[in-house]
């Protein structure tokens, strides 16, 4: 079967750039990081001119490590409060709310969600590196408690809360689009009928959206579980309070120098990512 | 198709897996009668910024000079400095990550204690395997015990660029208030305990400072722990084991129990990202009555000048006392006082492309005039005994560590497995400091350094 018409050869032809970069730069370093996780591979020491394969020791290691059990749960915690539930349930509420308001203030709202969305992860972990460390912090003077280190005293809770800030942007954008597919018609029967807003989106809204919503949960659950912004806050302190899986798998390998051991635990996150995802892709398909 | 690409792949995987962990070899006279070289000397110093002397001089001393006197013998070189200016971990795994991917400057400088691992790793060789011959009248002028921070396994791998001796530093201004005597000398931790509780009675001011913690790295091991353990009366490497939860080191966590638990230390500041460079800031600024350094702290954090948290009033605010042992004689060697050195060391990089005029520029940096040059008018232990000699006497809080310190320092055991033991007191530190109890936290530690080192290396 060849519907293109183009034959085997010229449309090999066509996808092979497109494979060549996938494999050098996604296949290729997946499969050496199966290999470094596999040995004892470290950044200095003798480890580092004679690796050792060890089979699956550091697999085996990794789950029996309160360290990652810790940030295991720790990660659980983070994509469930600031992705699952904060970001879509606030970029859902701004979505609705936005659509009867005029247009100036939308675009202004929306202009503002969008940058903290847009600006460079550096910038906006000075930016509240500046407003929750102690004694200058802004969050701590206006709340008249200079003493407190939000940082260091709630790790988690400023985590969740700088990412919901942080990523509400993609949440609001794409629910923004889904109800305009929601037919108005329906709404306005919903309206004379004399449903509440709540009974309007449980009953009329939430069915046609619902494929956005798991199509959306699933991006910013896999995103949140891989982002690597937290480092730039708490460097996973204090003592490991905040230390979610990216952090601890940086932490690992170059501030501890275990770089086998650290791919290892890479490949459980990535065994991670693809349970999650599955779960999604079956609860689409049932949908459909 | 897929099924080919995945095999091909693999094969690909399969040969560059042989090739994980090795390094090269060069000839040793390799460019030696170059016209036009080029060398790259990094620090972890930045002009306007951390170590900003060292670097300052770098870039407006020693590079213009070098320069011109490599111009006179008809050789045109380029000199650039790769500045940093972060924390010394990430800094180390920069430097790391440079040598293992064949990378890096031609000259480096390192602290002394990361020798071991990076010339076990291969990432470091030793200097005449690197540049050849290593003759040098400047050998004779530095201290057999200096010259040790640049040895690992009885062989060379680099210049040592000084040393120094940590003592206990303390604001006279807050003393004062508190009733305590400027010129404070204490003989026993619990002397250390009984001026901070006077110290507490002052407002808004955190009567001592010993480091704790993994945020603040090797800062804690080498100005808490150590100097604690030293004080106990056994190091922490003897006799070929690493010291497990001994009583020595329940005694050491138990100082930290008493500071962080009993209001005379503050443990918020010990886990903050930026807590030591904090601590820095908060004792200039009079809010630290009692802080464990070496005269690093004096010289380049609290110098009025240049320091990074300076102190106008310096050198009539701050005193120094030698650190007391648990009690006296309890000390290591029965000592009354202990002290821990330790000092950076300078490394030619095996892939330089110039290793003739690596070691020639080396040279040049530790030569006794640019030496002197670097101090910039200030005084340090330098490496070299003639610049220390004519520099030492203007400084009272130096020859005072020059005198009474280095007498009865203990530098660290220069082994591989040093910094995965030093990781592992830090975590028990900052497990005492978050309120865990020490008998407790004694019983991870052992774990954790049976993990790290091997039972059979634990005493």
């Amino acid at each position: 079967m060849d519907s293109s018409g183009l034959g085997v050869r010229r449309a090999a032809g066509f996808v092979a750039p497109a494979l060549l970069l996938i494999g050098v730069f996604l296949v290729f370093p997946a499969l050496w990081t199966l290999y470094i996780g596999i040995t004892n591979y470290q950044l200095t020491g003798p480890a580092a001119a004679n690796p050792q394969v060890v089979g699956l020791d550091n697999l085996a290691e990794a789950v029996r490590d309160p360290l990652f059990t810790n940030s295991l749960w720790l990660t659980a915690l983070f994509v469930l409060f600031s992705a699952v539930i904060g970001q879509n349930v606030l970029g859902f509420v701004l979505a609705w709310l936005l659509r009867s308001v005029s247009p100036w203030l939308r675009r202004t709202t929306e202009g503002l969600v969008l940058l903290c969305w847009i600006l460079p992860s550096t910038v906006v972990a000075f930016l509240w590196f500046a407003v929750l460390s102690r004694d200058t912090g802004t969050l701590g003077l206006l709340l008249g408690q200079p003493e407190t280190s939000w940082l260091v005293q709630y790790p988690m809770t400023s985590l969740v809360i700088f990412n919901v800030w942080r990523g509400t942007a993609f949440s609001m954008l794409l629910y923004t689009s889904a109800l305009a597919a929601v037919p108005p018609s329906q709404l306005e029967t919903a309206r004379l009928a004399g449903a509440s807003g709540w009974q309007t989106v449980r009953d009329v809204v939430f069915p046609h959206i619902r494929g956005h919503v798991l199509t959306n949960t699933l991006l910013i659950s896999l995103w949140t579980a891989n982002d690597f912004t937290p480092f730039l806050l708490t460097s996973g302190g204090p003592n490991h309070q905040s230390e979610v899986l990216p952090v601890l798998i940086y932490r690992q390998a170059l501030e501890g120098g275990r770089l086998g051991y650290a791919s290892a635990m890479s490949m459980l996150l990535l065994v991670g990512n693809l349970v999650i995802a599955l779960v999604y892709l079956r609860l689409l398909r049932r949908r459909a | 198709m897929g099924r080919t690409k995945v095999f091909g792949l693999l094969v690909v995987c399969g040969l560059l897996a042989g090739c994980l962990g090795q390094t090269r070899n060069g000839d040793r006279a390799r460019n030696a009668d170059a016209e036009e070289i080029t060398l790259t000397i990094v620090a972890n110093a930045a002009v306007g910024g951390k170590n900003a002397r060292g670097a300052g001089w770098i870039q407006n001393w020693v590079i213009p000079r070098f320069t011109e006197l490599q111009k006179a013998k008809g050789v045109t070189a380029t000199i650039r400095f790769e500045q940093n200016g972060t924390g010394d971990e990430d800094y180390k795994t920069k430097v790391a990550l440079d040598l293992k991917t064949g990378g890096g400057g031609d000259i480096i400088e390192i602290d002394g204690i990361w020798l071991g691992e990076f010339a076990q790793a291969g990432q470091i060789k030793p200097l005449d395997e690197v540049v050849g011959d290593t003759g040098w009248d400047g050998w004779n002028q530095i201290p057999k015990a200096v010259q040790g921070l640049g040895e690992f396994d009885g062989k060379r791998y680099g210049v040592p660029m000084g040393t120094d001796g940590r003592v206990l530093f303390f604001n006279k201004k807050l003393f004062a208030r508190a009733g305590l005597p400027a010129d404070w000398q204490p003989r026993s931790w619990q002397d250390v305990l009984d001026a901070g509780e006077k110290l507490k009675g002052l407002q808004g001011v955190t009567p001592i400072q010993l480091n704790a913690g993994s945020a603040m790295g090797e800062a804690t091991t080498m100005q808490g722990v150590l100097p604690a353990l030293a004080g106990t009366g056994r190091p922490v490497y003897e006799n070929g084991k690493w010291q497990g939860d001994s009583a020595q080191l329940k005694d050491v966590l138990g100082l930290y129990r008493k500071i962080y638990g009993g209001g005379l230390g503050d443990p918020v500041l010990q886990q903050e990202t930026n807590g030591r460079q904090r601590s820095f800031t908060l004792f200039s600024e009079n809010k630290i009555g009692i802080l464990l350094e070496s005269d690093y702290f004096w010289r380049s954090v609290l110098e009025p000048a240049n320091g990074v948290a300076r102190m106008a009033d310096r050198d009539a605010a701050v005193g120094w006392a030698l650190v007391p042992a648990r009690s006296p004689g309890s000390g290591v060697g029965g000592q009354d006082f202990v002290s821990m050195s330790g000092g950076g060391v300078r490394v030619i990089n095996p892939n330089t492309q110039y290793p003739r005029q690596a070691w020639e520029f080396m040279q040049f940096l530790n030569s006794a005039e640019a030496v002197k040059e670097s101090l910039a008018g200030t005084a340090q232990l330098t490496q070299r005994q003639d610049v220390n000699d004519q520099v030492l006497g203007g400084d009272p809080m130096l020859s005072f560590v020059a005198e009474k310190v280095l007498p009865i320092t203990r530098y660290r055991p220069g082994l591989a497995d040093y910094p995965k033991v030093s990781a592992a007191l830090q975590q028990a530190t900052a497990d005492v400091v978050s309120g865990r109890s020490p008998d407790d936290v004694a019983r991870s530690y052992r774990e954790a350094l049976v993990k790290a080192v091997g039972e059979q290396n634990v005493g």
